[in-house]
């Protein structure tokens, strides 16, 4: 296995974007990120495309080599493959690009997630999301995947004393965060008494504990380390790939409030860099809903179980804190176009570690990780990316 | 939803039914071909046995919803719980004829067989489990409420092309 660096990146904005179709978005943030990472046409190997549903969405499967022939890349008859995991579409699709280029036999790929969500109604747009969950056991009796994620709330809620105020403070911090990102869905800010006081969709959980559902895209271009200055003056480390799963159903957790696939893929991939969670600076955490943070921040080991809203509420999370968490905005603010998320998770990471996230640069940001998560985490998917100058 | 799709898992949804592995003793609920928690799992292949959920529970979690899935609509706002059975097994169902106020943690609760939803007008009306305070009088004489008719060896739509 040789080591992988992200040599280039792209991403549009995320947001309702009417007047932008699935193939515009999909090969803007492509074609950009091949021209951040200098690379001839030439030279690519392949594209691996995260996307959760298409299908249902626009009505339009085979996305991969759509997207690839509107790149203007169809005559090299290069392989397209699209990567589906729910809300971690676009993490694995990021891990099949890595393995393709770690193995060598693929020197150069392009990882890109797209979604378009607004070109239905979002009542449609949420059952597709229900869809992420277990539709035979949950879904038919009455579930939807805020209510799945409202069930581990009020299971931590109970077992740790997390409050409806650190619930709140998650999404409060995600669009403090949103304001300072030019592509965020949101830019906006909240006050906690606005989140408390929003209408509840499932409860304890209201309308702001939950990320939107967006359009967008994002891609990255990976490559060999060994050729990475060829293309950029800050290559940037694939340090760890990892993906982990758990049980479709929340119901056959033996605890409710851990996350089984977070907690196997960052010990994982903690191992695979030989790093600790302290070492970490930056983190896109997965926060599909505010309880998914808190949850997430746990699983990932950064605070023991039961702990992290209380370290939430410290201001450990933000930015001049220890881990800097959602500079993105997160999906909350900066959207969830699920099939680009984890894609889009890198991308702000890797702006991060170049130094190059203007108005929310966190310092000395060496080591950053990305995480995220499908349904209610029957798959998760933990990258460590690391400066390497 | 197809009707064989939901019909083919009446047996489980109108009875409980789930399944025990005969090497360790483990139930399940769906029913599984295979046992998770056997240390060499491909050992209990062939070897889970049917068996039989009381219905009897309490309530481990619960959320009020006011956003319904699709086809629950007019329910708004129900209560959802994750119940864990006192065989094991935990389940998702709906908690039915008590105010959302009064239902908590640790609440015990009895399976009920209770129409779930309806595919509009001409639509598919699909049954199965909620769940009810057990100290319900309407169901002091029954664990599972009435009796429900097993389901037929083949869906309408296989009789009728015979």
């Amino acid at each position: 296995m040789r080591e992988v660096a992200v040599l280039g990146v792209g991403q549009t904005r995320f947001g309702e974007l009417w007047n932008r179709s699935f193939r515009e978005i999909g090969i803007e943030s492509g074609l950009q990120a091949l021209v951040d990472a200098k690379l001839a046409s030439a030279d690519l190997g392949g594209l691996f495309l995260g996307n959760m549903a298409s299908g249902s969405l626009i009505a339009q499967e085979h996305i991969a080599p759509l997207i690839l022939d509107y790149a203007g890349l169809a005559g090299r008859h290069l392989p397209a493959v699209r990567v589906e995991g729910g809300g971690a579409s676009g993490g694995l699709a990021l891990h099949q690009g890595y393995l393709a280029v770690a193995s060598g036999l693929y020197d150069y790929v392009v990882v890109g997630g797209a979604e378009k969500l607004t070109d239905v109604p979002d009542t449609v747009g949420a059952e597709i999301a229900n869809a992420t969950a277990d539709h035979e056991w949950e879904v038919v009796f009455g579930a939807t995947l805020p209510a799945l994620w409202a069930l581990v709330a009020r299971r931590h809620m109970y077992l740790y004393g997390t409050t409806r105020e650190d619930l709140a403070r998650v999404a409060v911090h995600a669009h403090e965060m949103g304001s300072k990102n030019p592509n965020a869905h949101y830019r906006n800010k909240l006050t906690l008494e606005q989140v408390v006081g929003a209408g509840p969709v499932a409860e304890p959980l209201g309308v702001f504990d939950c990320a939107p559902l967006s359009d967008g895209a994002a891609a990255v271009v990976l490559g060999p380390l060994e050729t990475a200055r060829r293309h950029t003056d800050t290559p940037i480390r694939i340090a760890a790939s990892q993906v982990a799963c758990d049980t479709m159903a929340l119901q056959h957790r033996a605890d409710p409030t851990t996350v089984g696939s977070t907690v196997a893929a960052a010990r994982n991939a903690f191992r695979q860099a030989r790093r600790a969670p302290a070492d970490v600076r930056v983190a896109e955490v997965h926060d599909g809903y505010t309880i998914a943070a808190l949850v997430s921040l746990e699983d990932l080991g950064f605070v023991e179980k039961g702990r992290a809203g209380t370290e939430f509420a410290s201001g450990r999370f933000a930015v001049g804190g220890s881990t800097a968490v959602n500079t993105s905005g997160g999906l909350k603010a900066q959207g969830r176009p699920f099939g680009a998320v984890g894609v889009a998770q890198v991308v702000e990471v890797v702006r991060q570690l170049r130094g190059e996230a203007t108005g929310r640069q966190v310092a000395d940001a060496t080591l950053g990780l990305t995480h995220d998560l499908g349904g209610t985490g029957a798959t998760s998917v933990v990258h460590l990316l690391e400066r390497t100058n | 939803m197809s009707i064989a799709r939901f019909w083919r898992e009446t047996p489980r949804r109108y009875n409980l039914g789930g399944s025990k592995c005969t090497t360790c003793g483990t139930t399940y609920f769906p029913p599984r071909a295979v046992c998770p928690v056997c240390p060499v799992h491909r050992q209990s292949i062939e070897k889970m046995i049917p068996f039989q959920l009381s219905g009897e529970g309490e309530v481990l979690s619960f959320t009020i919803v006011h956003e319904a899935a699709e086809g629950f609509e007019l329910q708004v706002p129900y209560v959802l719980a994750l119940v864990k059975t006192v065989e094991g097994p935990v389940l998702t169902g709906q908690i039915v004829d008590a105010a959302p106020e009064a239902v908590a943690i640790g609440l015990k609760v009895r399976a009920t067989f209770r129409k779930l939803r309806e595919e509009g007008k001409a639509g598919v009306i699909h049954y199965g489990y909620k769940f009810t305070p057990a100290d319900d009088p309407s169901f002091a004489t029954s664990a599972r409420g009435p009796p429900v008719p097993a389901p037929a060896e083949n869906p309408p739509r296989d009789r009728a092309r015979a």
